[in-house]
Parts: C-alpha cells; structure tokens; sequence
C-alpha cells in the first residue's frame, strides 16, 4: 500500500467515524420528532367536542312547573323524561332498538347538562331556546374523522339508523365542534366524552405541593449540613454515599417503602394525594440535594471568610450570604426535582393512587389519581375516545415539565451569580 | 383539634419572638448590662425553646398512638374471648372497629365491634386530652425556662445555633433514614416470603406462576403435595432472564447511539450545535416514562407486529423487542449526556499529544481519548443498565405478563418489575405468599441495582480524582 493510498483510507476512516456521530445525534432528535408528532397529532383532537344542538321548549306545561315555581318544584322536574323527549323529537325513530340507538348518540349525562341550562337559566321558563349537548364518544369520533363508514355495519361501532341521523343532523347543520371543557374539568369516568383530567391535575398539584413542602426544607438543610457544617469523618461520608445511592434506586421501590411503611405501619389513608407527595418526596429529596450542594459548592470561599473577618459567626456567614447567593441554583435544582415527581407513574401505582376516581378531589385527604397515572389507566382501555384523551393528557403533562423547566432555567440565567 | 393546637403554637412562639427581643433590651437597660448577643437572637431563643419540643411531642405522638390505641383495644378483646384468636383475626377486627368509628364502614356491625368502637372513641378522646395538656404544659413550662434564661443573660447566639446544627443534622439523617425504611419494609415482607418458600427455590427455580398461591391462611399446615406446589410457583429466574434480556436489547440500541452522540458533541460539533443538540437530546430524559409506555404500547408494538407479519414471523404484541428498543430510546441521553461529560473531563494536553504525533481526529478519539475515558465510560453504562432493569412503566405496559424462558426478541416476556406491578396493584392480602413475592422481588431488586450503582458511581468518581 502507498503512502497516498494510506492517507486516503486512514481520512475516509475520519470522515466515517464522524458521519456514524451524525448519524446518531439525528437518530436522537428523530426519536424526539416522531415522539411529540405522534402526540400531538393523536391529542390535538380532545380539546374540541362534538355537540349537537336540540331545541328546548321551557314552557311551563313541558317542565311541569306551576304558575309560580318554587326551588322544590324546580328540583321535583323529571329532568330525564324532559330531555329524553326532546331528543326523540330531533329525528323520526319508530322502534325502541331506533329510539335506543338515537338516545345513546348522546352523551350519557345528558339529563345533567339539562339540568345544570335549566337551573342556571330559570329566567328563560317559557321559552323556545337552542342547546347544545354533548355527543356520545362514538358520534364524537366519527365527526372527527376517525372511524371509517366504508365497512360493514356489524363491525362498525356506529349503526346503520345512526349513521343517517348522522347525515341528516350535518345536513340541517346542527352538529359542531365546542371547545371540550369537560376535559379540565371533570374527574374519570367510563364514557369517554365526559372523562376529564381535573381531579388527575388536582391529583398532581396536590402531591407536588406536599412533596415540594417536604422536600425543600429537607433538602436545603441537609445540603448546608454537608456542604458547610459536617466534620470529614466516617458517618458524613456514609451520608454522602446513601444519598448518592439512594438517588439511583429505581422509582418502583420506593412505591414499596410508601406500600409497607406509610400504609401498612402508619396506616395513613390509600390512593391519597398526601401518601404520594410522601413518597414522591422521599424519591425527590437526594434527587434535591445533590444540586443544592453543587450550588452551594460554587460560592466562592471568599464570601465566607468576608462574612467571618467581620465577625459573623459560621451559621450567620453561611444564613445572611451563602444560602441566599446559591438561591438561584438550589430553586432551579429544586423545580427539576418536582418535575421529575410530577412525570413519576410506578411509586404512585403500589400506593394505590391508581384507583378508578370519578369525584375531583378537594383537600390531599381524598383519593385521586394522577396525570401519569391517568395516561396508564387509559392507555390500558381500548376505546377510541380515550386514545385521543390519553395523548391530550401527555400534551397536559408535557406542557406543565416544558414550563417547569424552562422557569427553571430561566431563573438560574437570570439570578444566578458567575464568580470569576 | 391538631390544627388548632399547631396554630396556638405557631401564634405563640411567634409572639414569643417579639417578646424575648424587647425584653432583653428592657432587662438590659434596667439592670445596665451589655447583652451577649443581638437582641433577635433573645427572640430566637425563646420562639424556638417553646415551639420545638412541642412540636416534636406531637410529631412523636402521632407516630406512636395509634400503635398504642390498637395495642389496648386488641388486648381488650383478648381478654374478653373465651378461647385464643389469631393475630391476623384480631387485627382485621381491630380494622372493621376502627372502620365503623370513622363511619365508612359496610354491613352489619356486631355487637363486639358496636362496643370496641366504642372503646376506640373513649381512648381517643383520652389520648386528644392527654394530648392537650402536655403539648400546653411543654410550652409554658419552657417558655418560662428559657424566659429564666433570658433574665439570666444567656449567650442566646450559642444557643440558636446549637438547636440550628441539630436541625441540619437530622434533616441530613433523613436520607439515611428513607434507606433505612426502604430496607426494613423489603424485609419485613420479604423474610415472612422465604419462611414459606425456600430461598433457593426462589432464586434459582425456573417457573413463575404466583396465582397458584391459593393458600391465603399460613396457620393452616401445607399437606406434602400442596407445599411443593407452592415452592415450584415462585421460581424468579424467568423474571430475571426477561428483565435482563429487555434491558440487553435496551443497550444494544442506547450505546452505539448514546455513546457515538456524546462523542460527537463533545469533540465535533460546534458550538451553536451544541448548545442547541444537547438539551433537544436531553429532552429524551426529561419526558415521562409512562409516555414512553404509551409509545411502546400503542405505536412501536403494532409497527414491529406489522412489519414481522408481513415477513411471515409470529409476533407478540407484546414483544420485548417494543420494550427494548423504546426503554434503548429512553436511555440514550443519560449515556451521551454521562459520556460527553467524562470526554470532556479528559485533558486537553492528550488530545494535542496525539494530533502532534500526526493522528488523526477520529484516531486520537478512538487511540487515545476513549481508553483515556474508559471507566469513566463504563461507569456511566452501568448506571444505565440500573436504570434499565428498575425501568417500570415502559415494561408495565408494553411487555407481557406470561413468565417465560425465551430468547426470541419477537416473543413476549416479563420482568420483575412488571410483576411487583402486577401483584400489588389493587387488592392486596398481606398474609399470602403471593403479595410477600412483591417485596421478596423488590429486595432483589434493590440489591442488584445498589450494586451497580455502587460500582458505577466508584468508577466515575475515581475516574474524577484522577484527572481533577
């Protein structure tokens, strides 16, 4: 072999090694891609619903009402069979199979939403008004565009008659896309067009919240201890060593801890968001620490000898100086540590938080479940409604991490000192 | 009423501040002494002396009631039995009392259960007032003592960071302290496991089927045939060869990729693609794993089935290979992001070393900068494959359930974390073999990625001291 030649194969054995780089970043990215397209096209489709619009005569006859209508009687109308009459009227249906078929086009609280126009609008009694009410989950996704009609009727989630209440319903235009507020502000359910991801965020909030309670002040203090405070001796290091361990110990087995300790031992109540912001917080809080300590690393020593030279003591050159001007770090470390708990599934499943919850929890006492969580519960139901609803919950998700971060690195560009 | 109590505390503690700071200044003017500390610090002294062993009082309280209120109610039941109950008997009584007090409870109460409600109200409300009155008694009795002190011209300062450092010292234990629990609630359970099962059996038998354990009350003794049974259905080595196999498949995708992307950005690229690449990459590691699952799950699992079908293979919807390629993804920023780190630690003065001897790029990265970086390399993979084998969502919900002994990435397999999953969700019965598995599971698993940890953070940090 010649010299050129060498030279040629030793730079094209360059060129390759850099291509075979290349080739990996875009991988990477191209996992990214595909990732946040395939969400966000699936998602985008929950935030809107479809209604259809039925017109209500509230005059008195229909509701049953008396000349002058107390609040018992409004309670005493018999909301269903009003509703229920209404709907019949919207196309001919002849055969109970035909009517069944007409009433399960809508949703299966219909008679709630009724209830809920009517009691909120009492000074429209007597009147002929338009409503729009919520379509079933079915009508919801042929409307968008995600069943097919071209197959047979008996594999088709949607009947025949129900495909030509359909047809006749866009024709007299009175099926539209509303914005879904159900979404945010319902709790689970088993029908899909009423499921929503309130009581999961209020789930989410809850648990951040007591584990950011938790967390923080533990973690800060513990930071200071070692960073400033802690001799060098045996015990400090095997302190330093469990807590760099323990910030690599899978995430399921601290669903372990908080199953037999928190539960078992202390019998404190399941499926609570208190439980899980206990757990989530202990998973957090070494998690915390190491970056509060890096933050704390970087105040130059100079700051601590200025504070002594003038006669602070240690705890007040560390409180008045050191602790505010590592701040910006120990908050950002902090704020990536909750969104890492906020994105956490598998200690919640074991601590039962995992529970089919339909009310939207008030206080952490209450059982509820999780914005991960729910994702799981979803993803596991075959329905077509709520694949779409599982990628707008990811959306949620992912949306609440991005801002999460993006505080997080805003406030360390912002605030955070550079020592020279 | 806790509440109430943590309010009177906050409010009086707080009102302490004030008062220990102006008293000082008062006592020290009249009696014409020069204070040894700032007047704050007299505030501090006297806040913290009231508020602090009330409240661990009640900290402490409240971790110990109930263990106490269950202990007289059950020995009150004891005593009133005729003949011995069991343990497990008694504490699900103690459950259905405590359940009808709170009032959730469904179905007819007996009379026992009516009376130890009873019972259970009048220790509680003995215990509330016991309560009261010592956390009250705590917090004028030192307030008093500290006022004392205060007259007395204590060093206040010396005394505020000495409670300080027990503070940053106990928060600092609380980590040992999570370690602690972790390892006695594994176990705790585990060892009630392999009093059932022989540990051997366990670790080394090959079929996994934990439904089989029908055998929920343990005083009942196993006939022969029964007890063989039981120690053939929980035989864990199929869960470790999936969840070993899932994470083989894993690595083979995250290392070439993470590896080659990490030196990419370290020695390649420029600035501005750094600075934009990195953190899109590191997005990977930011994104939630059950999203990963849902991905797995819903997407890669049918694209994988399609493509196999369509090439005459029988696939699993539920194959490894889904799992492994979307935990491989999942993986790939903690290797670049671990490896650029360690390349970038390497010095400077090799690399010019070598491109003076007239290397190339590409050699000096592979000739010298990689073997330069190797534990440092190693290191950040076994951290991975820790993260790979206690990964949960992804295998929870793209994996299989069925235990099987298989090395066909096309089959279906399962994992020890998808089984705690699988056991512990929803009803759990404490006292059968099968719920014990989880935690005999968890302890295996906890030990084997403790391992790893341990000799992956050792490599990397002496990899640190070396070049630092």
């Amino acid at each position: 072999m010649t010299k050129e030649q060498r030279l040629k194969k030793r730079y094209s054995a360059e060129k390759r090694f850099k291509a075979y780089g290349i080739i990996s970043v875009c991988a990477a990215l191209l996992f990214v891609g595909i990732l946040v397209f395939k969400v966000f096209s699936e998602g985008s489709g929950a935030f809107v619903k479809t209604a259809i619009q039925l017109e209500l005569d509230l005059s008195k006859e229909k509701l049953n009402l008396p000349e002058k209508p107390t609040k018992e009687d409004f309670e005493n109308i018999d909301f269903y069979d009003f509703a229920q009459q209404h709907i019949l009227k919207i196309y001919p249906a002849i055969t109970t199979k035909e009517k069944k078929e007409l009433l399960t086009l809508f949703s299966s609280d219909f008679e709630y939403e009724v209830k809920d126009f009517i009691l909120s609008n009492q000074n429209l009694i007597g009147q002929k008004v338009f409503f729009k009410i919520t379509a079933a989950s079915d009508l919801d996704q042929m409307h968008k565009g995600n069943y097919t009609r071209d197959i047979p009727e008996e594999r088709r989630k949607v009947s025949n008659f129900q495909l030509t209440i359909y047809d006749f319903l866009l024709k007299e235009n009175k099926i539209s896309k509303i914005f879904n507020n159900y979404l945010f502000s319902n709790g689970d359910s088993r029908n899909p067009e009423i499921a929503g991801i309130g009581g999961a965020m209020l789930g989410s909030f809850f648990s951040i919240i007591v584990c950011l309670i938790i967390s923080f002040p533990i973690a800060l203090l513990a930071a200071v201890y070692l960073e400033e405070f802690a001799p060098k001796n045996a015990f400090t290091d095997f302190i330093e060593i469990n807590i760099n361990n323990l910030a690599a110990v899978p995430s399921i087995v601290f669903g372990l801890l908080g199953l037999g300790i928190l539960l078992n031992v202390f019998e404190l109540p399941r499926s609570t968001s208190l439980v899980g912001g206990i757990t989530l917080a202990l998973m957090t809080l070494p998690r915390i620490i190491i970056p509060c300590r890096a933050s704390l690393k970087a105040v130059p020593p100079s700051i601590r000898e200025g504070a002594l030279a003038v006669g602070a003591s240690k705890v007040q050159s560390v409180m008045h100086h050191v602790v505010p001007l590592a701040m910006p770090g120990t908050l950002s470390g902090t704020i990536i540590g909750l969104a890492q708990a906020l994105g956490e599934t598998a200690p919640l499943l074991l601590i039962g938080m995992v529970a089919f919850v339909v009310q939207v929890p008030g206080t952490p006492m209450d059982p509820s479940s999780s914005l991960p969580v729910q994702v799981y519960l979803w993803s596991e139901s075959a329905e077509r409604g709520f694949v779409e609803k599982t990628s707008a919950t990811i959306m949620m998700l992912l949306g609440f991490l991005i801002a999460m971060n993006s505080i997080a690195v805003y406030a360390r560009q912002k605030f955070e000192k550079k020592w020279i | 009423m806790n509440i109430l109590i943590l309010v009177f505390i906050a409010l009086f503690s707080f009102s302490c501040f004030f008062f220990g700071k102006s008293q000082i200044k008062k006592i020290a003017y009249s009696q014409k002494f020069k204070p040894k500390a700032l007047p704050h610090f007299y505030g501090f002294y006297l806040s913290l002396w009231c508020a602090l062993p009330a409240l661990l009082i009640i900290l402490l309280w409240s971790i110990f009631e109930p263990f106490i209120v269950k202990y007289l109610i059950i020995s009150g039941l004891e005593k009133i039995s005729i003949n011995s109950i069991d343990p497990d008997q008694l504490n699900l009584i103690y459950q259905k009392i405590k359940a009808f007090y709170f009032g959730n409870f469904t179905g007819i109460a007996s009379e026992q259960i009516k009376k130890g409600a009873e019972q259970y109200g009048h220790f509680l409300s003995i215990a509330q007032s016991a309560k009261v009155v010592l956390v009250l008694t705590l917090v004028i009795g030192f307030a008093l003592v500290a006022y004392k002190k205060i007259q007395n011209n204590t060093h206040a300062r010396e005394g505020v960071e000495f409670i300080f450092k027990i503070v940053l010292i106990s928060c600092s234990v609380v980590a040992v302290l999570t370690t602690a629990g972790i390892i006695f609630s594994l176990l705790l359970e585990s060892i009630k496991f392999f009093s059932q099962i022989n540990f051997f059996d366990f670790l080394f038998g090959l079929g996994w089927s934990p439904q089989k354990a029908f055998v929920s009350d343990t005083s009942v003794a196993l006939s022969a045939k029964e007890a063989k049974e039981l120690s053939k259905a929980f035989g864990a080595v199929p869960l470790f060869a999936g969840t070993g196999f899932i994470a083989f498949i894993a690595m083979c995708v995250s290392v070439p990729i993470g590896l080659f992307s990490g030196i990419y950005l370290a020695e390649y690229a420029t600035p501005s693609v750094r600075k934009f690449g990195k953190p899109i990459i590191e997005i990977l590691a930011g994104i939630p794993t059950v999203v990963y699952g849902f991905f797995a799950a819903l997407t890669v699992g049918p694209f994988i089935k399609t493509i196999g079908e369509s090439l005459g293979l029988a696939v699993s919807s539920e194959s490894a290979l889904a799992a492994g390629l979307v935990m491989g993804v999942m993986i790939i920023p903690f290797i670049s992001s671990l490896s650029d780190d360690v390349i970038n630690a390497v010095p400077q003065s090799l690399r010019e070393g070598s491109y003076a001897l007239g290397a190339t790029k590409s050699e000096t990265i592979k000739k010298v900068v990689l073997p330069a970086a190797l534990p440092g390399i190693i290191g950040s993979i076994l951290l991975a494959v820790s993260r790979a084998i206690g990964e949960t969502m992804i295998v929870v919900m793209a994996a299989g359930l069925a235990a099987k002994l298989t090395i066909n990435p096309l089959d279906s397999t399962t994992t020890i974390t998808t089984q705690i999953v699988m056991i512990l969700v929803g009803d759990q019965e404490f006292t059968s073999a099968k719920t014990q598995a989880a935690f005999a599971l968890g302890l295996t698993l906890f030990v084997m990625t403790l391992i790893l940890n341990f000799i992956a953070l050792r490599a990397v940090n002496k990899y640190r001291e070396k070049y630092d």
